[in-house]
């Protein structure tokens, strides 16, 4: 069954397409990525489907629901991670958990132990009273993905979870994701690391300037076009993947 | 299209901040009115006796209570919206839960009016123990004080929601709230000015909450129906407008 349904989806600011007419299905309990640069369109999609901003035109539909009608019905099921970690500076560990239960509805003693299972899950209950601004990159990550999880969400959007991380912290949080996706949850992530797009997707989509170039699994992408997943970009877009991120950084 | 419940989340979120941070802001918060009411009151009673019959600090007293819980609302919907908003992204982060954006900024507005709730339920307790009240009635214009509230946090949303960034509250308050706050018949009686200042009274929320306050203040509460009708209408007439341009501001 498909979670997320798009048909030729575009999105616009002003005269610039960020999503420029594209096609995808994600079906229930895949991981399904996009891969590109910066630039490439991939935050624009996480925020069409997770109801932060209408399409400027096309079909967009998550379980089933257009994405312009039902926004908090769709919300309600999704857990977002998204690129920047926009926790509350002025909360602990603990607080931001119950203040994001909130706004699910979550009652308060669900919330707590809910919050207190998903903290020893992500390596955090012994920092339960700990101020966010003193956690390090890693452990806020982490707490950002606890977050995204206090709903108990099919869905699960991780834009970028790893940008930004040292090797280690990066390869607890993929561990992490992993045993979500062991529990059936669907999953979209976007990525421009290679190496993380091959450990965890079932499916990738390669984007470039706001469209997407081909679909398929990593296998299947590298055995058709020959070499890593890499080489695979540089053949379809003619760019590095390296280069390219900078190039849209200019043009930004 | 609000969600109360939702709004009630939000309001709670900024709650649960201040319960954290509110030892070192209140203080702040009440030096400002007592330097006032000791500064005029007493300072200025040497050489001004009374002003319509009345001492000049208990002429002054029910103002400050209109002014300051005027301003403990402007500071925490110019300034405390827009840092949740730019600075924080809090907004993004609600935004990903089932809370639309008309909940996120009806809590933000009730917020607002809680903390004129706050300061203005205090200041009159002071002034009412000071012996600077003459009327139990004081205690009936609190439910007036979070009404003004709704109102100047609704001005201030509409501010944070079209400034360029967050220096240019500086305009807003050396143009706007300094001008409302001098004219607005705290400090001296406005009958003996020009008709145009008169004129342009009409328009200044504070004057009207300062007539309230007076005349809740005195007993003479028939005084005040006007007053409290002009507010209200000015509630409910510009009440889509920090909810639409916060809209254009945030989705895009």
């Amino acid at each position: 069954m498909e979670i997320v349904i798009a048909e030729s989806l575009v999105k616009e600011y002003d005269s610039f397409k960020a999503v420029d007419g594209i096609d995808f299905n994600i079906n229930r309990a895949e991981c399904f990525g996009f891969l590109g640069p910066n630039g490439a369109g991939k935050t624009t999609i996480m925020k069409m489907i997770h109801c932060f901003m209408p399409p400027t035109r096309g079909l967009l539909k998550v379980f089933d629901l257009d994405v312009r009608v039902y926004p908090s019905e769709i919300k309600a099921r999704i857990g977002v991670m998204p690129q920047e970690n926009n926790l509350d500076p002025d909360l602990s560990v603990m607080e931001n958990l119950i203040v994001y239960s909130r706004y699910f509805g979550i009652k308060k003693k669900e919330a707590i132990k809910r919050a207190e299972e998903l903290l020893d899950f992500v390596g955090l209950y012994d920092r339960l009273n700990t101020n966010v601004e003193e956690l390090s990159g890693g452990m806020k990550r982490r707490l950002v993905l606890a977050r995204a999880l206090l709903n108990e969400p099919e869905l699960l959007i991780l834009d970028e979870p790893t940008t930004g991380l040292d090797p280690l912290s990066r390869r607890q949080v993929w561990e992490m994701i992993r045993t979500e996706q062991a529990k059936g949850r669907t999953l979209i992530l976007t990525t421009h690391y290679m190496e993380e797009a091959q450990l965890l997707c079932s499916r990738v989509a390669i984007m470039d300037s706001g469209r997407i170039v081909v679909t398929g699994s990593p296998e299947e992408l590298m055995e058709k076009y020959g070499g890593s997943l890499e080489d695979v970009y540089l053949r379809l877009t003619g760019k590095r993947l390296v280069e390219a991120t900078g190039e849209a950084l200019r043009q930004q | 299209m609000i969600n109360l419940k939702r709004a009630i989340s939000v309001w709670l979120r900024n709650f649960t901040v201040y319960k954290r941070l509110y030892k070192s802001s209140m203080v702040l918060n009440f030096v400002e009115p007592a330097l006032y009411l000791v500064a005029f009151g007493i300072g200025l009673s040497a050489y001004l006796k009374e002003i319509n019959g009345m001492p000049y600090i208990k002429f002054i007293a029910p103002g400050i209570v209109a002014s300051s819980s005027a301003f403990a609302a402007t500071y925490e919907c110019t300034y405390g919206t827009y840092v949740r908003m730019h600075y924080q992204k809090t907004f993004d982060a609600i935004l990903a839960t089932p809370v639309s954006l008309n909940d996120l900024i009806a809590g933000e507005i009730l917020w607002g009016a809680t903390k004129s709730l706050i300061y203005g339920t205090i200041i009159i307790s002071v002034i009412s123990i000071a012996g600077l009240v003459d009327s139990w009635s004081i205690l009936l214009s609190i439910p007036f004080v979070f009404i003004s509230g709704i109102l100047f946090s609704e001005i201030s949303v509409i501010t944070a929601a079209t400034v360029p960034g967050i220096d240019s509250f500086n305009y807003f308050y050396t143009l706007f709230m300094t001008p409302l706050f001098l004219f607005s018949g705290i400090f001296f009686p406005l009958d003996g000015l020009p008709e145009i200042v008169k004129d342009l009274a009409f328009f200044n929320p504070l004057y009207h909450m300062v007539e309230i306050m007076r005349a809740f203040s005195s007993g003479k509460i028939a005084l005040s129906l006007s007053h409290i009708l002009w507010l209200m209408v000015a509630c409910l007439f510009i009440i889509r407008l920090p909810f639409n341009l916060m809209r254009r501001r945030i989705i895009r």
